[in-house]
């Protein structure tokens, strides 16, 4: 039960809760986690995913056309963390369906859960009062975004209030496959560096194993995120598990 | 003025921890949550708005557009033969409906756009949900000479047609929104992942008084002007403030312009009017403030107020015959002055607002925008509750032209007769 990177690059697997349904969600995270992931995003399905690219909107749409909650989230969190005691789990979402819970009930319910940290997508670093106290009181690392367009006085505000590690995003845009990684991406992890010793994990658009290669050269982990919610969303939900498990096998090939 | 906290930036915090910010808010509402990625263009924003007020030659450049090119001041208008009818208060229409593109939506469009101009930043895009702000921003766009971009649910497009036309014509690109209900929520969603997207090279006019900080002081900044002349006219033609005001809020653009200079005057009661749609169950209305059905405190597209939601936190569907007031947030602006007090919130629902377009076309020759019907249909319940030299201004914040597709569908009008279709 923590956030750390043996192998080099890491890899962090986001998902979103729900798509298919809960327990296949939950399969999938086991699989991904057998299968070389270090940590499990999960995210939390929102109706409007404002940051997020169609994959990952259509996901959201699925997962709450099924009904999916927080709290249904919260409960397979619970599973996974008793399955593999070991690996890294974080709790991603819109900020809404967490300030409808109660900022304090949430973090309370994460920490029991077994999660490690949060991230909450649209929350920075300077309306983050609460949310800060919450995470220390129930011993959770809030997690960060840092974005190309984030200065530096920011990056490091940013990684000063980060714990676990920091999320830099690789490019500027929403999130989504792509076929290669753009220049923002070392630029943005070069300028975290000088404020950080937490490991960088670099997400959006990190889609196959040669863009986890790339991203190793520069950063402590890579996210993957919207392929792997296409591959489930290609999957009969029943294959969805293994194949997300050979997926995430052949990322560090 | 009127007891808002302004658009206040606190610094970084220091590595001792953040608080919670003074960001624009509004009493516990407004704020600024969104990615990290917009945190960048926000802040230049409003540094770049900041001096723009302060700039005498920016403001004179304003000013001299909203006169010759837009028509203000608009005429404060007394409705007599209106006010005989109902047989109360008597009642003054702000005529916004008469500014140049149709709504008072040109006043926030023009100031951003000037504002983008400034920034040096060239491709504007803007959601629209009645396609009013869209019209306006493509509006200022072709006088600008700048590139246009506006989003728009598809649903919205179905219903306000001739306003997407309008655009094209106008040299906009239109892009529709297909995602969750197909109206103004969604066009927003879709506009700020463009903006997320391309925020280097792109302004994105907001158009209402919703959002990010600065937005909703800004936005409100813009329509201000509606109460600024609305107070010197009604001084000058009543020798009195108005007893009260009345405006339509979707997002609370025209409401809060109207409002504004009138906070401090305690006496004048501030009455907004939401849709309340064709019933009181979630989905059926987009009246935030109800005390059935309505919203609660949340966060939706980075402004933190009332919302339409379930309990999960998942935000509702909405619905309302008019396209601009169907959405499931509320400027925080409003969220504050409900809390507080110091404004009203009521509801009309679209069989109301249908008729009070018919009322007012007959009795004073002005056909209202469906939002603003919202607006009249309370007057009309209001006025004849009220004292003969009671006065009630109603800001008429739009006018009917884009709305004669909807009207044929759901009235039934023949020679002296005009029913709302069951």
């Amino acid at each position: 039960m923590a956030i750390k990177f043996d192998k080099k690059p890491g890899l962090v697997i986001y998902l979103t809760a729900g798509d298919p349904d809960l327990a296949t969600t939950r399969d999938i995270a086991i699989a991904a986690i057998d299968n070389g992931a270090d940590v499990i995003e999960l995210g939390v399905p929102f109706s409007d995913p404002l940051a997020d690219g169609p994959v990952i909107q259509r996901a959201s749409e699925r997962a709450v056309a099924k009904g999916t909650r927080l709290t249904d989230v919260l409960g397979i969190a619970k599973e996974i963390r008793a399955a593999r005691p070991e690996a890294g789990l974080i709790l991603f979402s819109y900020l809404n369906p967490v300030v409808r819970m109660g900022m304090k009930e949430f973090a309370a319910k994460a920490a029991e859960a077994g999660a490690d940290g949060v991230l909450l997508t649209d929350m920075i670093v300077e309306e983050a009062g609460e949310y800060l106290e919450a995470m220390q009181a129930n011993k959770l690392a809030p997690v960060f975004l840092a974005a190309p367009t984030s200065p530096d006085v920011r990056l490091k505000a940013i990684a000063e209030n980060s714990k676990g590690f920091v999320y830099a995003i690789s490019r500027v845009g929403i999130t989504g496959t792509q076929s290669s990684l753009t220049s923002d991406a070392s630029e943005i992890v070069g300028r975290l560096k000088r404020f950080t010793t937490l490991p960088i994990a670099v997400g959006f658009g990190v889609s196959n194993a040669e863009h986890v290669k790339a991203v190793g050269e520069f950063a402590d982990a890579a996210v993957i995120g919207s392929a792997i919610v296409q591959l489930i969303e290609k999957t009969e939900p029943k294959e969805a598990a293994a194949a997300v498990g050979r997926f995430v096998a052949g990322l560090r090939a | 003025m009127g007891g808002a906290i302004d658009g206040k930036t606190s610094a970084l915090v220091s590595p001792a921890g953040p608080v919670r910010s003074a960001l624009g808010r509004f009493g516990v509402y407004g704020g600024r949550y969104v990615p990290e990625t917009l945190m960048a263009a926000l802040e230049e924003l409003e540094a770049a708005y900041n001096a723009a007020k302060e700039d005498a030659a920016f403001q004179a450049e304003l000013a001299g557009l909203l006169h010759n090119y837009c028509g203000r001041p608009t005429p404060l208008y007394y409705a007599k033969r209106l006010s005989e009818q109902l047989g109360g208060a008597k009642i003054y229409l702000k005529r916004e409906d008469l500014l140049h593109t149709g709504a008072h939506k040109i006043n926030n469009a023009l100031g951003q756009g000037l504002l983008a101009r400034r920034m040096g930043k060239q491709r504007i895009i803007a959601e629209t949900g009645a396609g009013q702000h869209g019209v306006a921003t493509a509006t200022v766009c072709a006088l600008l000479g700048m590139e246009c971009v506006v989003y728009m649910g598809e649903e919205d497009m179905r219903r306000q047609e001739l306003n997407v036309y309008r655009m094209r014509l106008l040299g906009a690109e239109v892009r529709g929104v297909s995602a969750g209900s197909a109206t103004l929520k969604d066009a927003i969603s879709e506009a700020m992942r463009d903006w997320v997207t391309n925020v280097r090279t792109t302004f994105y006019i907001l158009g209402s008084a919703l959002g990010a900080h600065p937005y909703p002081t800004m936005v409100r900044d813009f329509h201000r002007v509606i109460s600024i002349e609305a107070k010197q006219q009604i001084l000058e033609q009543e020798g009195k403030l108005p007893t009260a005001i009345v405006a339509c809020v979707g997002g609370g653009s025209n409401a809060i312009g109207a409002f504004y200079e009138f906070l401090n005057d305690k006496n004048v009661q501030l009455i907004g009017v939401e849709a309340g749609g064709r019933g009181s169950a979630i989905g059926d209305h987009a009246a935030r403030f109800a005390k059935v059905g309505g919203g609660v405190p949340g966060v939706l597209q980075g402004t933190y107020s009332y919302v339409l939601q379930d309990d999960a936190g998942q935000i509702a569907l909405t619905h309302s015959v008019s396209a601009g007031l169907d959405y499931a947030s509320v400027g925080p602006e409003h969220a504050m002055l409900h809390d507080s007090g110091r404004a009203t919130y009521t509801a009309a629902t679209d069989d109301e607002a249908l008729k009070a377009v018919v009322t007012l076309a007959r009795t004073e020759g002005i056909l209202p925008a469906l939002e603003s019907a919202h607006a009249v249909a309370e007057a009309i319940i209001l006025a004849p509750t009220m004292k003969k030299d009671d006065v009630l201004m109603v800001n008429l914040s739009g006018r009917g032209d884009k709305d004669m597709g909807i009207l044929s569908k759901e009235l039934h009008v023949s020679g002296a007769k005009a029913e709302v279709k069951a």
